[in-house]
């Protein structure tokens, strides 16, 4: 196969991992929500364990797209 | 004609000398990533002398100054605790740092022909600031428990069998956090700004096709409307997470577990 191909195919590839992440975000946000209605007394408490959970999910994420970026740009 | 107009996103990273300048054979030129950090900085200080005149009745500056500051404390106090109020110098520092930069770098000021650079777009920038944070761990942590501070690596009630592993497994995981805190603001800021710089791209081709690219023009314009609406979001979380990541991490120092 073409060099060029491949990379096109293995940056592709590297970006199933970002949406990935976007189920992780969306159970992280999703569950806070549930259980901030369960109870709302409660929910200003963790909104800083929730942003752990969001920055957790969201970094890997983030480090699929840079592999997309360094397979395209830098390899 | 399509094929010629290459899209170069990573263009806008570049960073280019403004004064050239050698010391000792090091490269220590004035730059645009360096302008930028000072223009942050300026308009920084702008911000908070604006709203350090203490009036006992706060106008809307010093209220909004205010606000900021005890976010900021709020957030260090309850991650921290009491002993949290001797770190917030470090930690709002950031904060802001990383806030107006991030910010700066999305100001529409190419419409006067200046070209806005995202200072916190640069590894090496990010990777800085995560040293500074993670030093200042490792300091206090080592300041005040001395080489019991390795106890953070082995959590309560371990069993004994377990220990090495449970041991190694800690340790990566606290080596690797200036990494991931420098690699989340430094991507997170990359990948808004490809985003944003693709899709205008595709606005201007689509203005050059004519025809059925006037449509897609207009809905990538729309596209990039609602993509800097999150950017701005993005913007003021990642610098929340850097500097709530930094003052837990700070609270391992401080409280051990």
């Amino acid at each position: 196969m073409d060099i060029e191909a491949a990379k096109v195919i293995g940056a592709g590839l590297a970006a199933i991992g970002v949406g990935a992440a976007g189920v992780g975000v969306g159970i992280v946000f999703g569950q806070f929500l549930q259980g901030a209605l369960r109870n709302p007394a409660a929910a200003d408490g963790q909104q800083g364990r929730l942003f752990i959970g969001f920055a957790a999910a969201e970094l890997l994420g983030l480090i699929a797209f840079a592999v997309a970026m360094i397979i395209l740009f830098v390899m | 004609m399509a094929a010629e107009t290459k899209i170069d996103p990573m263009h806008q990273f570049a960073i280019s000398k403004i004064a050239e300048l050698n010391v000792a054979g090091y490269d220590i030129s004035f730059t645009t990533s360096a302008l930028w950090m000072l223009i942050v900085l300026a308009v920084l200080w702008v911000f908070m002398l604006g709203g350090m005149k203490r009036e006992l009745v706060p106008g809307r500056w010093q209220a909004m100054v205010e606000g900021v500051t005890g976010f900021v404390e709020n957030m260090v106090s309850t991650s921290i605790g009491p002993e949290g109020r001797k770190f917030m110098p470090w930690v709002f520092s950031i904060f802001m740092f990383i806030l107006f930069a991030n910010l700066m770098g999305m100001m529409p000021l190419a419409v006067v022909g200046v070209h806005p650079f995202t200072v916190t777009s640069q590894f090496t920038v990010t990777g800085l600031l995560a040293i500074v944070s993670f030093s200042i761990v490792l300091i206090v942590g080592f300041w005040r428990h001395g080489f019991h501070f390795f106890s953070l690596f082995v959590p309560h009630g371990t069993p004994a069998p377990l220990l090495p592993l449970i041991f190694l497994v800690e340790l990566i995981s606290f080596l690797v956090r200036p990494f991931s805190l420098a690699l989340r603001l430094f991507v997170a800021m990359i990948a808004g700004h490809i985003l944003v710089e693709v899709f205008g791209s595709f606005v201007v081709q689509g203005i050059n096709a004519g025809g059925a690219g006037i449509a897609i023009s207009l809905l990538s314009f729309l596209f990039i409307a609602g993509v800097m609406a999150l950017e701005l979001l993005v913007a003021a979380i990642q610098a929340y997470v850097f500097a709530l990541l930094t003052s837990l991490y700070i609270n391992d120092a401080v409280n051990l577990h």
